[in-house]
């Protein structure tokens, strides 16, 4: 496919598909649109009133036009990591390179879509996104595959530079099927003073998920999040960790899951902070709910302390739905059934990730309607 | 007619009797008091009059008869449709699930809901309007969480209310407030209610003219609830239990 011109030119199906994962086809209410599907980016464009501010465009395009670029490839994933990092490395369909310029504060959130339509398609793709000195911005990624095919299988490198007193919310959503392998490689790296925000969200079935994103608090007083909201069903393989390195003065991390899992589904929740310089901080929470006998959820905290004054803590708890709870619901006029989608619906709160109003009300929305499919 | 009866009632967990036959009615809007030390079973019966009770607990013998209507297999949700409400003395917290989403439902609306003017200032009268984006209970104080209780109570209308303890770890302030919104809505709906205390502190504030003493299981001495607590406030709950005053439907 050639790279369009307008939004309007993109077949209506998959701008159907792409927005059950988080994408408008409003562009008036994002800052930017990137499109890549299958092996291919067929959009990519700045709202006129971000030019000047915000820069999207394909990886590939990229590194030709800025020279300075391959300093930030491979920088902070390592390419030797592991089988899919070495294949993404050999060879990649493009990817997204986005960059926030210095102190430009971007109100509407950028939004990028990679999309399978063909079968037993092997997708590589390779971000790179630059959250430049005083930025702030909010980044909706959306991994989508269309109904059309049926297996395929998702490599993803992104790499995440959160310079000086930047602020970057990444919230990525995934809408796989039912027979497709997804292998996220990405780590980020956070200057002085410097935030970022990374939420996941994952409510359609898939075969298998692994990912472990890590960030490296370099800088004093930097700070990541890592939120996740896991909906395991059909079968699926969820095996979802993330990793902080506070290395240096002041520097925070907060890690929050919560996972449910009802048929058949395996979860795997994993984090790890390690607590590298004098007065870092960390905090670990996950919470499971496990809805019948045939799933499981298995959640694997691990806290590394290397500094006096290191501060890092978790909190863990999975089982069913509290009965207590669904009992006082019912006394609230709630039948049962009433009573435990209220609760797995606050389960499932999007308010732990930080995001801005509309924004969040349209992740609401999603959480929701995934929930009624099933 | 009594609004609720209670015939031969018995509840066991596992091989004890937790109570032990007990037979008793309440009358259609008044008020009636429950006393009884801990461990006496208060908890227990309220849970039954509910349905609430767990897994371990279980009614072997007698009924409980709602506006003459047999509740007593009857699940918790349909006897609230009935209009049967408990306060519960520690009601969970539910992460995630929004007090003001709560307070929505009790009003037998959407999420979406927007509160009316009179519900707003309801809200307000009950200091809970900072509390309505958060999660139900969670963090919440004794007295936030009684009145958070008691405001839900109002809002859901019911016909008999069941207060388990409304004036045990709360603070003066929330039990003044609380005490007084009940009574006002004892008064303005009609409604009948059966208030377990342990410490007697709501009487300051309750208008009931019936009163009767739990103890070890089963019922005792049905009186005037300012007598029964000057009694135990004298002689304690040992005097009830020498007493023996042992009673059935005698208010």
């Amino acid at each position: 496919m050639n790279e369009e011109d307008e939004l309007t030119k993109i077949p209506h199906e998959i701008l159907e598909e792409a927005a059950r994962a988080g994408m408008s086809s409003d562009e008036k209410r994002r800052s930017g649109t990137f499109y890549l599907i299958d092996q291919s980016t067929i959009y990519s464009k700045v709202n006129e009133t971000f030019k000047g501010k915000i820069e999207l465009m394909d990886t590939k395009i990229a590194l030709q036009k800025y020279p300075w670029l391959k300093e930030y490839m491979w920088r902070v994933v390592d390419r030797e990591k592991d089988e899919f990092t070495k294949k993404a490395a050999s060879d990649f369909n493009g990817g997204y390179f986005m960059r926030i310029l210095p102190n430009v504060e971007v109100t509407f959130p950028l939004q990028s879509c990679l999309m399978i339509t063909e079968d037993n398609l092997e997708q590589r793709v390779h971000n790179i996104i630059i959250a430049e000195e005083g930025s702030k911005a909010y980044i909706i990624s959306s991994c989508v595959q269309h109904y059309r095919a049926s297996k395929a299988s998702h490599i993803g490198i992104s790499e995440f530079y959160i310079k000086k007193n930047a602020m970057l919310n990444f919230t990525m959503i995934h809408n796989w099927s039912e027979q497709t392998i997804v292998r996220p490689r990405s780590a980020a790296l956070v200057e002085d003073d410097g935030t970022f925000v990374s939420n996941y969200i994952c409510l359609r079935p898939v075969k298998d998920v692994q990912m472990y994103p890590e960030a490296f608090c370099n800088g004093a007083n930097s700070k990541v999040s890592f939120n996740n909201i896991l909906y395991g069903n059909k079968n699926s393989l969820l095996d979802i960790g993330s990793k902080a390195v506070l290395n240096e003065k002041g520097s925070k991390a907060e890690m929050i899951s919560r996972a449910i899992a009802r048929e058949r589904s395996k979860m795997i929740v994993r984090g790890l902070i390690d607590g590298n310089s004098q007065e870092c901080k960390g905090h670990l929470e996950c919470r499971g709910l496990l809805i019948d006998d045939e799933s499981l959820i298995k959640s694997i905290p691990e806290l590394i302390a290397r500094k006096k004054g290191a501060e890092i803590t978790h909190e863990a708890a999975v089982g069913k739905i509290s009965e207590k709870e669904i009992l006082y619901l019912m006394t609230r006029k709630l039948s049962r059934d009433q009573a435990v989608s209220l609760i797995i619906r606050g389960f499932m709160d999007v308010g732990i990730m930080g995001l801005t109003q509309p924004l969040s009300e349209q992740v609401d929305r999603i959480v929701d309607m995934s929930r009624n499919a099933s | 007619m009594d609004i609720l009866e209670v015939k031969d009632l018995t509840v066991r967990v596992k091989d004890k009797t937790v109570l032990d036959n007990i037979s008793f009615g309440l009358k259609a809007k008044e008020s009636h008091i429950l006393f009884g030390p801990n461990g006496s079973g208060k908890t227990t019966l309220i849970n039954a009059l509910m349905g609430t009770l767990s897994s371990e607990q279980k009614i072997v013998s007698g009924k409980i008869l709602f506006s003459g209507e047999d509740i007593t297999g009857k699940g918790v949700d349909e006897r609230s449709k009935l209009g049967i409400f408990v306060g519960f003395q520690n009601p969970p917290e539910i992460t995630g699930v929004k007090l003001a989403d709560l307070l929505k439902l009790c009003l037998g609306k959407n999420v979406k809901y927007r509160f009316s003017e009179e519900e707003t200032k309801l809200i307000e009268a009950f200091k809970l309007t900072d509390f309505l984006n958060r999660d139900v209970n969670v963090g919440f104080s004794g007295g936030e969480r009684k009145r958070a209780e008691v405001l839900q109570m109002i809002l859901l209308k019911p016909r008999l209310f069941l207060l388990d303890e409304p004036d045990s770890g709360v603070d003066v302030e929330s039990l003044r407030l609380v005490a007084n919104e009940i009574q006002r809505y004892i008064e303005s709906a009609e409604s009948s209610a059966l208030i377990v205390t342990h410490k007697g502190d709501i009487l300051e504030y309750i208008k009931a003219k019936h009163a009767c003493v739990l103890l070890e299981g089963v019922l005792h001495c049905f009186a005037n609830p300012k007598k029964i607590y000057e009694d135990i406030k004298n002689s304690g709950y040992e005097a009830c239990v020498r007493c023996q005053e042992v009673g059935t439907e005698k208010w």
